[in-house]
């Protein structure tokens, strides 16, 4: 009860506001938030709040509503891009011996990596399918929610400084040859070889309002249904399903598997710990 | 209703908690997750490493998993680990004051799911993490807890926590697990709702 004896919800006044917020900007801009992980939303609105120097989550939403320059800062910061190239290089050490063999199989490959962020994963696929000689006959499609990072994704410029980091990665995924023959630096940026790029193709799509748009053999979605709720994740795994070919390959995050999902009993395991999974009903 | 033990350290966070998780026997109801910070080396030996000294399961969760009392929960490396009502969640997202993962991070979403009903603990450590989660803790009802600084390792953590909140108990390590143990033995284990 407040002090005028009007009932109080139990719910924290915080969730209801963030609640509101979520649906005005689905309501007015069509972006559609409401079924994110809730923790880590919270964190994004508690930081716009602060950014915008506004008082509280509903100033927030009224700031949002009215000033579309305060919208786009929001999504850029609800996006959370960041990424690297042969991240858990036992990934992609597994993806050499265990899924390469079954692709060889097919006269032409489609991927798709589904919130790919600014490409780092996908240019690392890239090369990897290139020393493996499926690059010619694969068709790599790259998607994600947010054109600002697409666009980064499609230059395939990245910082110098994290070659370092990156060269180690790639030789425990199993790297071939020398990085550094897959790029030119730069000033303190380093650009990769155009010839990777020939079969890339970078376009926005969103995983809650997009629906399927090809069938592929493989489907790479990893670490984005982390930011999900669990009832959006059912609805994406539903989508990836129906988006892979009969024996086509999904991959999730270190950390994410399909315990706990609808679609678990579609799909055998083909490396439990690197997170590959092949449809096989 | 059962707790939800949240544990921060850095520096000197292995011994610690060496010496921590003994006292946490088999009858222990409630969660217990710790953050240790760590670096980006992959493979589970800090985990291996963990369960030579606890009684308790430890494991690294995995996304959207259920929190069960009687685990110890290990942060994974490169993530940081949030609580939800229910379930934990994960996230990539930049490393808070150069961690990933961040105690404030998980502290602060203890406090928000679980409110009055979170135990924070702060072990050594050489940087200021988990002060700000600590008042978060205690402003939502929960308890806090501070190793003794004088007998960590490395005092600057304990000392920040000190300075940010009011703490319910600074103690040594052994009696941070006594009175653990205290408040969470002899209830019934269950999924935490
Ligand atoms: C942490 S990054 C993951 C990048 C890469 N897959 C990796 O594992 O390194 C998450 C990406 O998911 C994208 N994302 C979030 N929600 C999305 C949605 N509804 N549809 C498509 N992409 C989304 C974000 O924009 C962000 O670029």
């Amino acid at each position: 009860m407040s002090e005028k004896g009007l009932q109080v919800a139990d719910e924290g006044l915080e969730d209801i506001e963030i609640a509101l917020l979520l649906d005005g900007v689905y309501r007015y801009y069509g972006a559609d938030f409401r079924e994110y992980a809730p923790a880590s939303l919270r964190r994004r609105v508690r930081e716009a709040v602060q950014r915008e120097g506004v008082e509280s989550v509903s100033a927030l939403q009224a700031k949002l509503l009215h000033d579309t320059s305060c919208l786009e800062r929001f999504l850029a910061l609800l996006s959370i891009n960041v990424t690297s190239m042969f991240r858990d290089p036992a990934f992609y050490l597994a993806f050499r011996t265990k899924v390469v063999p079954l692709l060889r199989t097919y006269p032409f490959v489609r991927l798709w990596h589904a919130g790919c962020s600014t490409g780092e994963e996908v240019y690392s696929m890239a090369i990897l399918l290139h020393e493996e000689g499926l690059y010619p006959r694969c068709r790599v499609y790259a998607t994600d929610m947010n054109p600002v990072v697409l666009r980064r994704a499609r230059e395939g410029i990245f910082p110098l400084a994290s070659m370092q980091e990156y060269t180690v990665n790639y030789m425990r995924a199993g790297g071939k040859r020398f990085f550094s023959d897959y790029y030119t630096a730069q000033y303190d940026h380093v650009i990769f070889n155009p010839a990777l790029k020939a079969n890339l193709l970078f376009s926005e799509h969103n995983l809650v309002t997009d629906g399927s748009f090809n069938e592929f053999h493989v489907v790479l979605c990893r670490n984005v249904m982390i930011y999900f709720n669990k009832t959006l994740q059912k609805r994406v795994h539903n989508l990836i399903y129906e988006s892979l070919v009969m024996f086509g390959v999904f991959g999730v995050g270190n950390k994410e598997s399909l315990r706990f999902t609808p679609r678990e009993k579609n799909y055998d395991v083909l490396d439990a710990g690197n997170r590959l999974y092949r449809k096989v009903r | 209703m059962n707790k939800l033990v949240v544990v921060g350290t850095s520096t000197g966070g292995l011994n610690a908690l060496q010496m921590l998780l003994p006292a946490l026997q088999q009858e222990f109801s409630c969660a217990v997750v710790v953050v240790q910070h760590r670096g980006k080396e992959p493979g589970s030996q800090l985990r291996d490493f963990l369960q030579r000294s606890s009684p308790l399961p430890v494991k690294e969760p995995e996304d959207k998993e259920p929190i069960l009392g009687g685990q110890v929960y290990l942060a994974p490396r490169d993530y940081h680990l949030l609580v939800e009502r229910g379930n934990f969640a994960l996230s990539t997202e930049a490393p808070v004051y150069f961690a990933r993962p961040s105690i404030d991070v998980l502290f602060e979403s203890a406090a928000d799911a679980y409110g009055e009903t979170v135990v924070g603990v702060i072990l050594t450590g050489a940087n200021g993490d988990g002060a700000r989660g600590l008042a978060k803790i205690k402003s939502a009802g929960g308890t806090a807890i501070v190793q003794e600084p004088a007998s960590a390792q490395a005092s600057a953590m304990p000392e920040a926590a000190i300075a940010a909140t009011n703490i319910d108990r600074i103690l040594p390590l052994k009696e941070i697990g006594i009175f653990l143990s205290d408040v969470c033995h002899q209830r019934p284990r269950g999924e935490l709702k």
